[in-house]
């Protein structure tokens, strides 16, 4: 009984609960980025459906699903049905080691607040979101379109691209955690009682910038350049099978703020969490202080766009290879050195 | 009894994508049975207990090596390959030449079979949290330390031929 309970049921329920909550949350940001620019640049947004226009987020999945499902004659059928599948699965199934919160206790039996507890976690979840990028090659080559294709190409160059900073910045967190585990990094940020991006303020901003670009978003929007690619990758879907790309693009979105809030902002931990005078902090649960950070970082996001203009092609490659390839190198070294001083 | 039925599972789908990556007539096509390959071989780890090498065979492979591949197979014009005829008119000797040379293969795996058979470790091999990636790190700047020095240079000397090679040919043109 302890065991289906433990193996079984409760990881079923997080499971649900994840991809319920998921897409809700993706809604309501399309809302809150449709507001936060509009205000930004001094227009009220979104305000026909509903009171202010907040059931705008219900009103635009309808839309989308009542659309016409339009395959181009030319284009590879099959591939072009799998696209939209490949980038979205690993979206989803990412979110299996973000850790959430705390392990919490409801009616008495100890609930930890995320699926699992994988010993390779920060692995894991780059690898996973690796395979995105391969739905969204072939869904610009599918589609048998020369917009498309462009798009395509470059999110192909630009993710790849970028993912190795991404990984570099990631290193720097690792050496000092010991661990991969991401509730392990969590916890060797309570013992140390610093937030690595004190220790690591060279890795934090490398890491956001890089997780920007990953997912497709102003200033790197290239792949999907509305003025130059009509779209980009996705010019040629429709209805339903747009939808599942958008979703992947900002449950992605989400990934990168829960990672950063994660690997550098302490997770679920309050601020300071080795001041005693703060310790009136922790009437706010864990969860709560995780999703005000990640809210932060989406935040940033909405931010970003309304601010920036796009980079052009080869500005995006000189930042990507000469400057923050480099940059991330020479933090991972002096970490190891500066760990070593101070570790013996 | 849970491993075993795993290894089977994956290695079926990894066996059935990989004939079907040399029998499919679309290059893109077979790219994406290759990435089932390499997917179901980072399962087989998993289902040994070598989560490193799973997570690392997934992000090189399917996320590395593989996007290059399509990227790459997108600059061609993929029509004209799915025109082209798969095999060639020497496929009778070569048919021979391989079938000699899976019977050497079974033939040394039949005669050795006895040295394959690896020690059963003492302990579990993964313990605690950092297990498996640890002993891989320790293996790799420890005991084997030359063997991937060697390794990480033969990468580089290979790096270097590609950039003097595309730098040439943009020379003279």
């Amino acid at each position: 009984m302890e065991f289906a309970i433990n193996y079984v049921i409760l990881p079923l329920v997080k499971i649900g609960i994840i991809l319920a909550v998921l897409p809700l949350l993706v809604a309501a940001i399309t809302l809150a980025e449709r507001k936060v620019i509009a205000f930004m640049q001094v227009r009220l947004g979104p305000m026909r459906v509903g009171p202010w226009g907040l059931l705008q987020p219900i009103a635009d999945p309808i839309k989308l699903l009542l659309k016409e499902d339009i395959i181009p004659a030319r284009a590879d059928k099959w591939v072009f049905v799998a696209a939209p599948i490949i980038t979205l699965i690993p979206a989803f199934i990412v979110f299996a080691v973000i850790p959430f919160g705390p392990t919490i206790n409801v009616l008495g039996t100890p609930v930890t607040l995320y699926v699992t507890d994988l010993n390779i976690g920060v692995l894991y979840v780059l690898s996973i979101s690796s395979i995105g990028v391969l739905g969204i090659i072939l869904a610009g080559w599918a589609s048998n379109s020369k917009y498309p294709l462009l798009g395509a190409l470059r999110s192909a160059a630009q993710m790849v691209s970028y993912e190795v900073a991404l990984g570099f910045s990631i290193m720097g967190v690792l050496m000092l955690s010991e661990t991969l585990s991401l509730v392990g990094i969590v916890e060797a940020q309570r013992s140390s009682g610093l937030w690595y991006v004190f220790l690591q303020p060279v890795a934090f901003v490398l890491f956001f910038i890089c997780g920007v670009a990953e997912t497709n978003r102003a200033p790197f929007d290239l792949p999907e350049a509305e003025s130059e690619l009509v779209a980009g990758f996705h010019t040629e879907y429709s209805g339903f099978r747009f939808s599942l790309f958008f979703l992947a693009e900002y449950a992605n979105m989400i990934t990168v703020s829960a990672m950063a809030v994660t690997l550098f902002l302490g997770g679920w931990l309050r601020p300071f969490p080795n001041v005693e005078a703060l310790a009136f902090l922790d009437l706010i649960p864990g969860i709560l202080w995780f999703a005000i950070k990640v809210v932060v970082f989406l935040y940033f996001y909405m931010w970003f766009r309304a601010s920036w203009p796009r980079y052009r092609y080869d500005q995006l490659m000189k930042v990507g290879w000469q400057f923050l390839l480099p940059l991330a190198i020479a933090n991972v070294i002096v970490t190891a050195i500066l760990a070593l001083i101070f570790r013996g | 009894m849970l491993e075993l039925a795993l290894f089977y599972i994956f290695g079926t789908i990894a066996v059935v994508s990989a004939i079907l990556v040399i029998t499919q007539h679309n290059v893109v096509h077979s790219a994406i049975f290759l990435a089932g390959t390499l997917l179901s071989v980072a399962g087989i780890f998993l289902a040994l207990n070598a989560e490193f090498l799973a997570g690392v065979q997934v992000i090189v492979y399917v996320g590395g090596i593989l996007v290059l591949f399509v990227f790459v197979i997108m600059l061609i014009a993929v029509e004209r390959s799915t025109f082209e005829r798969q095999f060639n008119r020497q496929w009778k000797i070569a048919l021979i030449t391989s079938a000699i040379l899976i019977g050497e293969l079974v033939y040394v795996v039949y005669q050795g079979r006895d040295t394959f058979v690896l020690a059963e470790p003492a302990v579990p091999l993964v313990q605690g949290a950092a297990g498996n990636s640890q002993q891989v790190g320790m293996g790799l700047y420890t005991t084997y330390l030359l063997p991937f020095e060697i390794a990480s240079i033969l990468l580089l000397v290979a790096i270097v031929g590609a950039v003097v090679l595309a730098k040439k040919k943009t020379q003279t043109e």
